[in-house]
Formats: structure tokens, sequence, C-alpha cells
């Protein structure tokens, strides 16, 4: 098979999970300054794979969270791999909520595989802790952005991406299922992921074409200081623009943005 | 769970196609009749149909959604919306217009919900009721649309609305706009709430993945059916993942209403009632006997 220069939609999960690709807190480490860390969901835990705290955004106060891999195999074990439990989503709601009674911003960071898949998760009822996640961030007063900046994996993603302005970094990949979870089920063959990762149509260049996101961010300074500084002067600037809206303004259109998407008759080909 | 159920779990219940044939009930003694997966009695299906799709064991067999309407709602009160609206194969998947085609041919509905008003038990509601044999109530563009209009329809009139889960969870075929039906679903739930309208949820076998983790968990009062599977992770996902036998009785609603995930488990036998209960006490005032 000829391979093209053209990079494959499996190339781009494959890049959206390499190692040494910057994680969540290297975006908080160099675009925010006086971080500091909040832990705990008040319920039963702190979920490491989430890590959120208060900082400042070029001198405005923001809340930030940020879904963490881990950038060596020691610190990965210590966040699981960035796939979080209900405590983790709980924890990052507890503090959506206290940026909304501060009149802070929200910055999301989001890079998982998915919600984690395990027994203990279930019994504290991960479902239920995305969906209180979804319906809450759709009606969070205050402004929020999301930025996806490796894997969007289904709904462990979405349950930080329900704001107002969702970005992906150019090699971010946002998916209902990993490639290789769909192939195994449609086809019973997990080899089959390329195909599936090409018809899934999970690329940030995608996502753009179909509304899910508002911004692409190329990634050739990725990890570079200018890098930071750039998609930080973005940030700073969208967050002005949404802070002129009133508060009835900014729900009806963050619902209005869901709203659109996926209404039987747009998308026709 | 017992060994013997345990083998006769459905091993994959996302892609079952088809629907079971309505039989008509018969005297004779040699009238068809089916295996109960729990207590492996061979069930006639004249009792079956009797007793709601349910086994005298307490098993509760699948329901199709024009059995679950006409179980559920007062005769002849359903009227249906969006009848008509059809998923397209917007990403151009492979296999998905053909597999459309198929389904929507085995089980004669359009989609895997069916939305509607009626009245149950007297109580006007708005009714959305997810359909197993359509590629096992997953969710896609229009089952979010349907849902989500739904919602919207209930909060302009001013109705409680009663929803019916089933689904393996987001439809793969239909990429992230699947995913982003959970949002608008939610969106729409929300906004039917903060009219101050009351939500009801009936999780049935199974209810998992994205309907999970968006509209089913978002009820102010959440039912299940009893034995049904309830999480967000399949348990085969999980059992892979953890590489591990999984405790018995995992993810059925027993075990959820034991961590607290659902106000209660609600046999077909007295559903109706409790479902007519429920909407009189949210929307009917006073009790009048």
């Amino acid at each position: 098979m000829a391979k093209s220069t053209a990079v494959t939609a499996y190339d781009k999960v494959k890049l959206a999970r390499q190692n040494g690709r910057p994680t969540g807190v290297e975006y908080i480490d160099h675009m925010f300054q006086d971080f500091i860390e909040l832990h705990g969901d008040r319920r039963y835990a702190d979920d490491k794979a989430i890590v959120g705290g208060i900082a400042y955004l070029a001198g405005r106060p923001v809340t930030v969270i940020a879904i963490e891999k881990g950038r060596n195999s020691k610190e990965r074990m210590a966040h699981n791999f960035g796939a979080p439990h209900p405590e983790g989503y709980r924890k990052a709601l507890r503090l959506m909520k206290q940026a909304e009674k501060f009149k802070r911003p929200v910055i999301c960071f989001v890079d998982t595989s998915g919600a984690y898949c395990g027994i203990g998760a279930e019994e504290r009822g991960e479902g239920q802790a995305i969906a209180e996640n979804i319906v809450e961030m759709m009606s969070l007063k205050t402004p929020t952005i999301s930025i996806l900046i490796g894997e969007g994996g289904s709904g462990g993603a979405l349950a930080l991406a329900v704001a107002d302005r969702v970005w992906m970094l150019e090699n971010a990949v946002y998916s209902v299922i990993s490639p290789e979870g769909c192939a195994s089920i449609l086809w019973k063959d997990a080899s089959k992921a390329d195909e599936a990762a090409e018809s899934l149509k999970l690329t940030a260049a995608d996502a753009l074409s179909m509304g899910i996101i508002e911004q692409m961010i190329p990634e050739n300074e990725l990890g570079k200081d200018v890098f930071y500084e750039k998609l930080g002067a973005m940030l700073s600037r969208e967050l002005r623009q949404l802070e002129e809206l009133n508060e009835s303004d900014l729900l009806s259109r963050r619902f209005a943005r869901f709203r659109s998407l996926g209404v039987p008759g747009r998308e026709e080909r | 769970m017992p060994f013997i159920e345990f083998l006769f779990k459905p091993k994959n219940e996302l892609e079952k196609g088809g629907r079971q044939s309505a039989q008509i009930a018969t005297a004779d003694e040699n009238e068809p009749s089916k295996p109960c997966p729990n207590c492996r009695k061979m069930v006639p299906l004249s009792q079956l149909w009797a007793n709601h799709n349910t086994c005298e064991c307490g098993y509760h067999f699948r329901m199709n959604v024009r059995q679950r309407i006409n179980f559920i709602c007062d005769q002849d009160s359903f009227q249906e919306w969006d009848r008509d609206m059809v998923s397209k194969d917007i990403l151009d998947f492979p296999g998905y217009k053909t597999k459309l085609e198929n389904t929507r041919n085995a089980c004669s509905e359009n989609e895997a919900v069916i939305c509607g008003r009626a009245k149950i038990g007297g109580q006007d509601c708005c009714l959305f009721i997810m359909e197993p044999y359509f590629m096992m109530g997953s969710m896609g563009t229009v089952v979010g649309e349907k849902i989500t209009r739904t919602f919207e329809r209930a909060t302009e009139l001013g109705l409680p609305v009663v929803g019916y889960t089933v689904s393996g969870g987001a439809r793969m075929q239909e990429g992230i706009l699947s995913l982003m039906q959970m949002a608008k679903t939610s969106g729409a739930v929300k906004k039917h709430s903060d009219a101050g309208l009351f939500y009801l949820t009936v999780l049935t076998d199974p209810t998992t993945g994205g309907v999970t983790a968006s509209f089913a968990m978002e009820g102010d009062i959440i039912l299940s059916e009893p034995g049904a599977l309830i999480g967000f992770a399949g348990p085969r996902v999980i059992e892979q993942t953890v590489r591990k036998k999984l405790p018995s009785g995992f993810q059925r609603a027993e075990f959820v209403l034991e961590h607290g995930f659902i106000d209660a488990i609600v046999p077909r036998s007295t559903q109706k009632e409790t479902i007519a209960k429920l909407l009189k006490i949210h929307c009917g005032g006073e009790d009048n006997g």
C-alpha cells in the first residue's frame, strides 16, 4: 500500500497518543501564573487523573482543569493514564461550581482515552457523574472554554467539553469510540483500526467542518514557549468576548451551539 | 449470579437485529413456548403475553416498543411524533446504509426511539420509548433529535416526560455527532427541569454507554426493571480492562440500587400503576381517591 505524504486519520490517533506530547499539567505550568492545585471531590476521594485549581491567565483569575495522562511511566501510573473515575468528574464539577460563584471563567484541557472502565468506577456511578457534568456545564453561569489537546475519548472527554468554545489541536482526535474498539465490535477485528479511524471522522479538521469545534490550533510550534504564548493570547481574547455577553445570552448561545449538532437534514452530503 | 444464569446470559447484545414475532395465544397443548434464561423452564407464549412478557420466576423478557406502548399507555391514547424521521448515512460509514435498511425492514420501526404523548392511568404525559430491536437502541442523531424535541414539546405543553431507556450506547456509525447527542438531549432535559416539570426514567435491560451517561441518569426519579443491566462501560470491556472476574450481579438493577443510583426497582406487574401514581403526585394536585 502506497503511503502518501498525507497523514491518515489513524496516524493522527497515534500522534494524539504519542509519549512526549505535552500533557495537561504542562499547559497549566506554561500558560498560567500562580497555579494553586485544589484536590478532592468532597465525597469520596481525590482522583489524580484530573488536575484542577485556580490561577491567573494574563492577570485574569481563572479556574483551570486538566485531564492528566502523566509524562513518564511513574506519572502515568499515578494519574491512571488519564482515565478519570467518577470522583475526578465530581472534583471538576466542584471546581466549576466554585468558579461560577466567584465569577471566574473555566478553562478545561481534555486528553483522555476515555473514562475509566472498572469495577469501582461503575460502583460509584461513572455514567451518573458524566451525565451530571454535562447538565451542569450546559448551565454554568460563567464563560467556559475546553481545548482537546490529545485524545478526546467519548463521554469521558465530553464530560469536560460542554463549553462555550471547544478548540482542538491540529493532531488531537475526538471520537465516540476508539478506532480499535469500533473495529473489534463492528468487524470483529481490532487490526482494522486504521479503517475505523478513517470512517469515524475523528480528526480536528473533520470536527471543524461538522461544527463540533470552533478552532483548530496549529501544532508546528507545539511545546515551545511561543506556542503557549499564542494559545494564552487566544484564550484571553476569547474570554474578553465571552465576558461581554450577559448571563442569559451566554447560556442560550451555549445551548444553541449543541442544539444545532446533528439535526437531521443539515449534514446531508 | 448463579453459574447457570451466567451461562445463559446474552454475550453481546449490542448488534442483535430482528424482533420477536407476536404470536397469537392458543389453548393448544403444543403451543409455542420459549425457554426462560433464568429458571430454564419452557414458558408458553400465551402465558408470557398475559404476564407482560415476564416469566413466573420474575425474569423480564425484552419488550419491543409497540408492546411497551400497549402495556403502559391508556388504550388508544398514544399519539406518535416524528415517526418519519429517519437516519442518514451522514459520515459515509462502511455498511451503515445497508444496516439501516435491513434493520428498518426487520423491525418495522424507523428508528431506535419512538416519541409522542399519551395518557398513563389518566395522566397526560410526553413519552419516549427506546427500541431494543433497532440496533440495540443505539443513539445517533435521529434518536438525539427526537428525544430533544420531546422535551422541548413537553416544556411548551407543560407536561411531564416519561422515558423508557434501553441502549448499547452512542451509535458508532454516526461518529462524533452521536456523542454530541448526549449534550443536546441533556440541555433539553435541563430546560424542561428548569420549567419545574417532572421527568421520570425507567431503565430497562440493557441501559449502557452514552445513554446512561446522559438522559437516563437525569430523571427526577429513576426506576428500573428487575435484573436490568445498567452501567457506563459494558461488562466485557470492564473484564478485559481489569483482567478479573466481575462480582456476581455486577451492574444489575439490584446492584445499582444498592449503590444508590436508582430510586426503585419496579416489576411490570406494578409498573403502570406506579408510574400513574408518580405522575399524579407531581401533576395531578390533591389526591381525590
